[in-house]
């Protein structure tokens, strides 16, 4: 009876199970990756926006505090967006004709909002509130990360619930003093994690019940 | 046959393959109803009508994943219905094929060779279309795989508490041991087929699934050992599977599913529909391509024995049921129990009665199991009552709990109907394809069935 | 299954005098156990096709598409598209973004306010509360006021200004109108008429005399179908003057209702829950408590909550009050004759009432003759509660007119032709209109005819110009209560449509052109005389939502001598009575477009989507009818028809049909639903109507009830007593049930060392009144389902009424009991969800992740109170760019496939929360309040932290009546019942027992 495979069909056969083994463990790897990846999540990746801002120029070049256009960040669960009045409380002095700004005063004129990318979205089924982490020590930085330097502004967080939990089941890691929290330039101390546990202690944070299911979502 | 009886009485009992059966004969016919005979006619009905069903499937869940869970009765209270009675009575039908073939072997139950290849092939069908169900019915089932533990940005487990998680992973294993034991229980078949083979294509594809296979006693070797493993692998899976569904209900507080009852009582049940099913489909199979001579009418004999017995011990967890709601001394057990016989589902839970529990007792007679016009039809009711009796846990023991208030009916949707016949169809649609490219009967296994004179005409005739 | 034998009540009456002992049940079909109860329920099988076939018809339009969701979890797989955050231009000084601000106001109904409370967010109407501030609302609110705000975003309101039907505009119309308006001028306005509602915004009474003086020969009519005419008339007759009658059930001992379901309906009957409840509300001062007796034709929430009712057809309900009268021997009124067992009542009432003069109260139903509301003043009189627990004041209506006789007089005019001018301000007389009247043909004889309506309705279709009307919480405006307490109604929003508000239109025709409602109002209050400087004034006025010293004075009145008037009216007595009366959801026909009224269970009978011809078991005996049975009533020529729903505790050869339903040009939800009962309405004759003809039609007509069973099966659900057996035995409620030991528990047990929260629900101040249903429907972004779903038991209110009966069939008792998640602190729903979307958090909530759910309805089947619901299709509606405004931002609104329950309100918890701890310290008591327990008018819910042994609620919760309902499971359930007490007369009671 003539042989139906050739003799070396028998290596192709043994390999196969193999290579297929692995071929299906790197698709599953590579999904993974491209769920976390700055594609899908937009992570370090500079937006447009309608009119180029940068807060480099603002923070770090003016000194102008963050408070001063995040009006509610201390008071709301929304940071707070400047109307066009607060950019006109300078522009209307400074730059007035500069090209760059023709869409600040267009609204100003016109009444008629800015339209800011939101750079930081979250899910709405997520309620995140600024106010209670800016008084219980969370940075600005630390989630938002070196906005002061930042031309234009980009995502530096995944903003996936991983990355929320990594702090809300151990805020001792990132904490710092209620007075640090918009100072760019801090360098927290070799006892982190020491120090970070006297604040969370000090700041009555209940790190069991930041990770309830509750706490984010309703 | 008869006058057999009166020859041989008890000493010698029906052959387990007919007179004047040989290697060469078994082999011969069987791999040439896939090779060379026709598609019979009857085959060729089924198959028509169970794609007809496939296609009912198809757009049912078509229209389910559209729409929502909102086309099926359920309703609140009674949250599952047909979605989950389906999946139970499947999961259960699933269980035959692994019993036969693993417990049966160990038990060294010689008989089973003619019938296990079919049963495991059912059973590999079956839990495919119950494994469906907890997909089906959820209401995102789009996002089924969050049941599984993986690696995920949410940073988050299943909730290994839920019997919901103990039932993917028991399914999943149960579906990978009883795939692994049919293909590995195939291959020197499938070595044969490939020897048998008329066309170039067919040697190619029995050749690959073969997996080179050329009957060496080194071959033999390896493969019993293997089959022995894997038969003491799959032998506490057809315990532990049925006994993890149960745990849906026995690990809630709902009366009528609080019981601790469950897990042997649904195992028997699973046993018992799992002989049902294989009897209603081995009837008709063997009739249309003729193989009487392998599956015999003692074959038949002994599985409705099985079926007589199991059918005993499910009847007996349904007294027990009913002690319990007495002995328990909670109003609500009692009443759950009361509800069931005179509510307004009396009529399911009688049909259940009537079908599980009374019919099935004309098995004692050998008349009828001899009559395999008889033995078809009871198998049929039996499968039948076995979803009764499903339909009766969930349904009956949902619609009226704890708060009267919150009472409810359910009534069944065309698309219940449609789900339910569609896996019916996708069920019969491959298990009728199976029968047309594979050796139905596991030819070397049934050799060992033969009688020494033809066991040696055998050797001559594979010495060639 | 399809032979159908009929319900035999006889059967029914014997099985339940049969059992002994407290026995409780729910439905006759459910006693009976007939095959025609499980064909009952076999009905709407035929119809199951109809899921998705009839996705857009008219009563499941909330529930489009869904296949267009389907793939909607793919989005996890897909780049969520970019947000845009758009801030203000110039940011309102107040606003701080993404918190809400609430601005006081009013509702109204039936001309007479409502102080509320309204929720902004960003801009937007989102929630309303009462005002604590205000006299008739005190804080609480009823199921109508909490739904007005779906009425705001209701995608069906009338948007454009209508000229004959084809779109116009406000300019055109007021070009239209400058002619005829100069002709009337000529003419002093002998062809103008204005018709309006009730009117007690003093702003609109100075325009309407405004106009008066310009057109002095123009009339000002006044009409609604649910009127205060009998009670004016009663009045007239006591005291020869109208005056505003005022119950303060506070300080009743005993109340006697005659056909008053003043804890259910009337201007004041929110404030009136409050006061009574005051009496009911045990905690061990049994001694105040109050007794209840009620004699009633239709069963009401009232008379659930009567110590004694006794039912009675509204037309003998006056024999009843005859009957006390002359027990308190008041002259010139006779014993009427009546049954020897109400003579025995009545005589047990009066020696009780006598027991307490000067501190009882007897009220009459604002739907009773003018006599029995005489005699009810002539009672109160002989009893001394005159000055003490009633009290008399002015009408606070800006003219109070006899509404029936002032349309008769309009009618009259209009079919003589003598009016040239008709202006309508609201109301709708094409539908509610008494059918006799033909007001529709009489309009026709009308040359201009304009209508200021919120919807392009029944009689927007027959006006020659059609005015979109700016609803409440988009105009300014101003109202009186009940008491005279005035509130300025001030906007929350810009109006949604280019509409207009009463006085805008009022303002055009008496020449003030292009005036804004503000200008009208502040116009208005300026020339009044303030205390205050204007701003300040308006300032605080605004803030507090009330004006000061406005309550109306109390004034002394004379009781007039009885006159023949007193005298017993010859009604003839043949055949059938049929009661009319305001649908307790949908009042008169008004609120026929609201889903959530639609969808709410009516208190009594759990009927939603429908209203139903209510008779009792024995007349439905006699006409050998039952439940969803057609039957064709006739009353002096008008006909409708009607389906059957049988009322245990309905007096016998009676039947009731609610008003407002059977709208024609309601909207998408409201149109052709249930029947037109206006078409049986006579003028004249109040509530009841005397020689209905009733026949078997053979059809049938499905009812989405969403209670089947009535019963409690000897369950321990609702546990009551009387106050003898409480203070013998203070702890009966927590003996009725095994009580499992804490700690038995598979599972370590929960440490809650911060807060813990917990809720009491009062089952003996409860009165089943559904307003914490729309409450929390509002503030949880509830979808409604339509009535096929409902029928299919797919109702998705989190809260739940159940409502039993107990005793007799043809007088039972009746409970409600508000049921909702009782956040176990051992929940069977938890264990066993498979991907951990419901879980237990570190305050002891029992919390849902709507986003993590797949829906496996495990958790839902495990439940053993049966409180979660599941979106079984794509319910809320995510397309209407309205109702998408309408949604409260701090909720998820969930989608097809997810289960939801009741939260306890998480995200106030989380707002209370995040603002204590930003300020440093912890949660006041009462500090978080539910929507639920916010909105109930007799305060039965109370809601805190258990682990601070000083709240409230921790004190409820070491109450002797405290229980938790089925305990015995050892779910040990963080919210629990307060057991029902009465207190009862011991004669009636031996009485009734004989």
């Amino acid at each position: 009876m003539a042989q139906i495979f050739h003799p070396s069909f028998k290596v192709i056969s043994r390999a196969s199970i193999i290579v297929v083994a692995i071929v299906l463990a790197l698709v599953g790897y590579a999904a993974a990756e491209m769920y976390r990846s700055g594609y899908m999540t937009n992570q370090d990746i500079p937006r447009e926006q309608p009119v180029p801002f940068s807060h480099e120029h603002h923070y770090n070049g003016l000194g102008i505090q963050c408070g001063y256009c995040h009006t509610s960040v201390e008071k709301s669960s929304f940071a707070g967006i400047p109307p066009t009045h607060t950019c006109m409380t300078c522009h209307s002095q400074i730059w007035t004709n500069a090209g760059m700004l023709q869409p600040v005063r267009t609204s100003y004129q016109t009444g008629k909002s800015l339209e800011w990318v939101r750079v930081h979205d979250l899910p709405d089924f997520a309620y995140f509130n600024h106010s209670i982490h800016v008084s219980k020590g969370m940075a600005c930085q630390v989630c938002h990360g070196d906005v002061n330097v930042m031309p234009l502004v980009w995502r530096t967080k995944s903003l996936q619930m991983r990355w929320c939990l990594e702090c809300h089941r151990a805020p001792e890691n990132f904490i710092r003093p209620k007075e640090e929290i918009y100072n760019f330039a801090y360098t927290p101390p070799d006892d982190q994690i020491a120090f970070g546990l006297k604040l969370v202690k000090e700041y009555d944070v209940k790190t069991k019940q930041l990770s309830d299911c509750s706490i984010c979502h309703r | 046959m008869s006058e057999h009886h009166h020859i041989a009485g008890v000493d010698a009992p029906l052959p387990l393959v007919a007179h004047g059966e040989t290697y060469g004969s078994i082999t011969e016919n069987i791999t040439a109803t896939v090779i060379e005979k026709k598609t019979p006619k009857g085959v060729k009905i089924t198959l028509t009508v169970t794609t007809v069903l496939l296609i009912v499937f198809i757009v049912a869940v078509w229209k389910l994943f559209s729409t929502g869970v909102g086309i099926w009765g359920n309703n609140n209270p009674v949250g599952w219905a047909f979605d989950i009675t389906n999946f139970v009575w499947w999961i259960g039908i699933g269980h035959a094929g692994t019993l036969i073939s693993a417990v049966l072997l160990l038990l060294h139950q010689h008989w089973r060779n003619a019938i296990n290849r079919f049963a495991e092939a059912m059973t590999l069908f079956a839990v495919a279309c119950a494994g469906m169900f907890p997909i089906l019915h959820l209401g995102r089932p789009w996002l089924a795989y969050w049941l599984g533990p993986y690696p995920n940005t949410m940073s988050m487990w299943p909730n290994f508490r839920s019997p919901l998680v103990w039932d993917l992973f028991a399914i999943s294993t149960y579906l990978t041991v009883s795939f692994m034991f049919w293909f590995v229980g195939l291959i020197p078949d499938l070595a044969s087929m490939r020897d048998r083979a008329k066309k170039k294509w067919q040697k190619v594809i029995y050749g690959i699934l073969a997996m080179g296979w050329r009957g060496s006693a080194h071959h033999w070797h390896r493969y019993e050992l293997a089959y022995l493993l894997l038969g003491g692998l799959a032998t506490p899976l057809v315990v532990s599977v049925h006994s993890v569904v149960s745990f849906d209900f026995a690990a809630s507080v709902i009366p009528g599913w609080h019981a601790t009852i469950f897990p042997p009582y649904f195992v028997a049940g699973a046993i018992y529909s799992g002989f049902a099913m294989v009897l209603s489909l081995v009837i008709p199979v063997r009739k249309m391509y003729h193989m009487e001579a392998y599956i015999t009418d003692r074959h038949l004999d002994y599985m409705a024995k099985v079926m007589l017995a199991t059918g005993l011990i499910v009847l007996y967890g349904y007294m027990t049921e009913l002690f319990f709601a007495y002995y328990s001394g909670s109003e609500y057990e009692g009443f759950m129990m009361w509800n069931r016989i005179t509510g307004p589902y009396w009529w399911s839970y009688a049909a259940l009665i009537l079908c599980n529990g009374v019919i099935p007792q004309f098995l004692w007679f050998k008349k009828v199991r001899s009559s395999t016009l008889i033995l078809f039809l009871i198998s049929i009711v039996v499968n039948v009552g076995m979803w009764l009796e499903r339909f009766v846990i969930i349904v009956t023991s949902l619609h009226r709990d704890f708060l009267p208030a919150s009472w409810g009916m359910f009534h069944p949707t065309v698309w219940d109907w449609a789900t339910y016949a569609g896996t019916l169809g996708l069920f019969g649609c491959l298990m009728f394809l199976f029968l047309r490219v594979m050796p139905m009967i596991s030819m070397f296994e049934i050799k060992h069935l033969l009688p020494w004179k033809g066991r040696r005409i055998g050797t001559s005739a594979d010495a060639e | 299954m399809d032979e159908k034998q009929p319900l035999d009540i006889a059967t029914i009456r014997q099985r339940l005098s049969g059992s002994n002992g407290q026995q409780y049940w729910r439905s006759l079909e459910q006693v009976a156990e007939t095959e025609e109860f499980r064909e009952f329920l076999h009905r709407e099988f035929p119809r199951e096709a109809s899921v998705w076939e009839d996705g857009v018809s008219r009563r499941s339009f909330m529930k489009i598409m869904g296949a267009s969701l389907s793939l909607a979890g793919l989005s996890a797989c897909v780049k969520a598209p970019d947000e845009k955050i758009i801030p203000y231009v110039k940011q309102p000084e107040i606003m701080v973004p993404g918190r809400p601000l609430s601005f006081a106001t009013a509702f109204t109904l039936g001309g007479y306010a409502t102080g509320i409370l309204a929720t902004s967010n960003m801009g937007r109407p989102t929630k309303i509360e009462g005002n604590p501030d205000h006299p008739y609302s005190l804080g609480s609110t009823d199921a109508i006021t909490q739904a007005s705000l779906l009425t705001l975003y209701d995608p069906d309101r009338s948007q454009v200004v209508l000229n004959k039907g084809s779109i116009s505009t406000w300019g055109k119309f007021l070009d239209a109108i400058q002619l005829p308006l100069e002709i009337q001028r000529s003419l002093k306005g002998s062809g103008l008429r204005i018709l309006t509602e009730t009117i007690t915004s003093p702003t609109l009474g100075a325009q309407l005399k405004a106009l008066l003086e310009m057109f002095p020969q123009a009339k000002w009519h006044q009409y609604e179908p649910v009127n205060l005419d009998e009670v004016r008339e009663g009045s007239m007759m006591a005291f020869g003057e109208n005056v505003q009658t005022h119950y303060h059930f506070d300080m009743a001992d005993v109340v006697l209702s005659l056909d008053a379901d003043f804890l259910g309906t009337g201007a004041a009957h929110v404030r009136h829950s409050r006061d009574f409840a005051s009496r009911r509300r045990v905690e061990g001062r049994s001694a105040l408590m109050n007794r209840l007796y009620v004699a009633e034709s239709t069963p009401s929430i009232t008379g659930g909550m009567a110590d004694h009712r006794m039912r009675a057809k509204a037309s003998h309900v006056e024999s009843i009050a005859r009957a006390v009268a002359a027990g308190l021997g008041i002259a010139g009124i006779n014993a009427p004759s009546i049954t020897d067992k109400q003579a025995k009542w009545v005589s047990a009432v009066v020696r009780d009432l006598q027991k307490h003069k000067g501190a009882s109260i007897v009220v009459a139903g604002d739907g009773q003759p003018a006599v029995v509301h005489a005699i009810v003043h002539a009672i109160n009189h002989a009893l001394e509660n005159n000055g003490e627990t009633v009290t008399y004041t002015d009408s606070p209506e800006v003219s109070s007119v006899n509404q029936s006789e002032s349309l008769q007089s309009l009618v009259k005019d209009m079919q003589s032709g003598s009016v040239d001018m008709l202006i309508m301000l609201g109301n709708n007389p094409v539908y509610d209109a008494p059918a006799d009247l033909k007001f529709e043909e009489a309009l026709s004889k009308v040359k201009l005819n304009v209508r200021l309506g919120l919807y392009e309705d029944e009689t927007s279709a027959k006006c020659t110009w059609h005015i979109p009307e700016s609803h409440y919480l988009e105009a300014w405006s101003d109202a009186r209560a009940f008491d005279g307490t005035t509130t300025i109604m001030q906007p929350l929003i810009a109006p949604l449509y280019n509409t207009k508000s009463a006085h805008e239109l009022l303002d055009e025709l008496t020449g003030k052109s292009g005036r804004k409602g503000y200008e009208v109002i502040t116009e208005y209050w300026k020339n009044q005389k303030l205390s205050l400087p204007f701003d300040e004034f308006w300032r605080t006025t605004l803030n507090n939502g009330v004006v000061a010293d406005t309550v109306l004075p109390t004034k002394s009145v004379a009781l007039q001598a009885a006159t023949d008037a007193w005298k017993p009216s010859t009604t003839s007595d043949q055949g059938m009575e049929l009661i009319l009366r305001p649908d307790p959801n949908v009042w008169d026909g008004r609120f026929a477009n609201n889903g959530w009224l639609q969808e709410l269970p009516k208190p009594t009978t759990k009927l939603t989507w429908d209203n139903a011809a209510h008779i009792s078991p024995a007349t439905a005996e006699k006409l050998g009818v039952h439940n969803e049975d057609v039957v064709e009533l006739k009353c002096d020529g008008s006909m409708v028809e009607a389906p059957v729903w049988i009322s245990p505790g309905h007096p016998d050869d009676s039947m009731t049909l609610h008003l407002g339903y059977g709208r024609t040009h309601a909207g998408r939800v409201g149109s052709g639903v249930g029947v037109n009962a206006y078409l049986l309405r006579s003028s004249g004759s109040g509530c009841a109507r005397q020689g209905l003809e009733v026949r078997k039609t053979g059809k049938q007509y499905t009812l989405a009830c969403t209670q089947d069973h009535f019963s409690m099966e000897g369950r321990e659900i609702v546990r009551q007593s009387t106050v003898e057996t409480f203070l013998a035995d203070p702890t009966f409620a927590q003996k009725l049930e095994h009580n499992p030991t804490p700690d038995q528990s598979l599972y370590p047990q929960h440490e809650y060392d911060g807060y813990a929260w917990g809720m009491t629900i009062d089952l003996n101040s409860c009165t089943g009144c559904s307003a914490c249903v729309v409450a929390c429907q509002s503030e949880n972004n509830i979808p409604i389902v339509g009535k096929e779903q409902v029928h299919r038991g797919r109702e998705m209110q989190w809260i739940r009424i159940d409502r039993y009966f107990e005793g007799s069939l043809d007088e039972p008792e009746m409970h409600t009991q508000p049921v909702t998640c009782m956040h176990c602190e051992n929940a069977p729903c938890e264990v066993v969800c498979p991907v951990a979307a419901t879980t237990h958090d570190s305050e002891g909530l029992n919390v849902m992740t709507y986003n993590r759910c797949v829906g496996t309805r495990y958790c839902a089947n495990n439940c053993p109170y049966k409180v979660r619901r599941f979106n079984f299709l794509q319910f809320s509606d995510v397309e209407t760019e309205t109702y998408k405004m309408m949604r409260n931002p701090d909720v998820t609104v969930r989608n097809r496939g997810v289960m939801e329950k009741c939260t306890y309100c998480v995200q106030r918890i989380s707002h209370a929360r995040i603002d204590a701890k930003t300020e440093g310290r912890s949660i006041r008591d009462g500090e978080v309040t539910t929507a639920c327990q916010s909105a109930c008018p007799s305060q039965a819910i109370t809601f805190g932290d258990i682990n601070d042994e000083k709240s409230k609620v921790a004190k409820l919760k070491s109450d002797p009546r405290n229980y938790g309902l089925l305990a015995e499971l050892n779910t040990k359930p963080r919210t629990s019942y307060l057991a029902k007490l009465k207190n009862p007369n011991p004669e009636i009671e031996h009485l009734e027992v004989g």
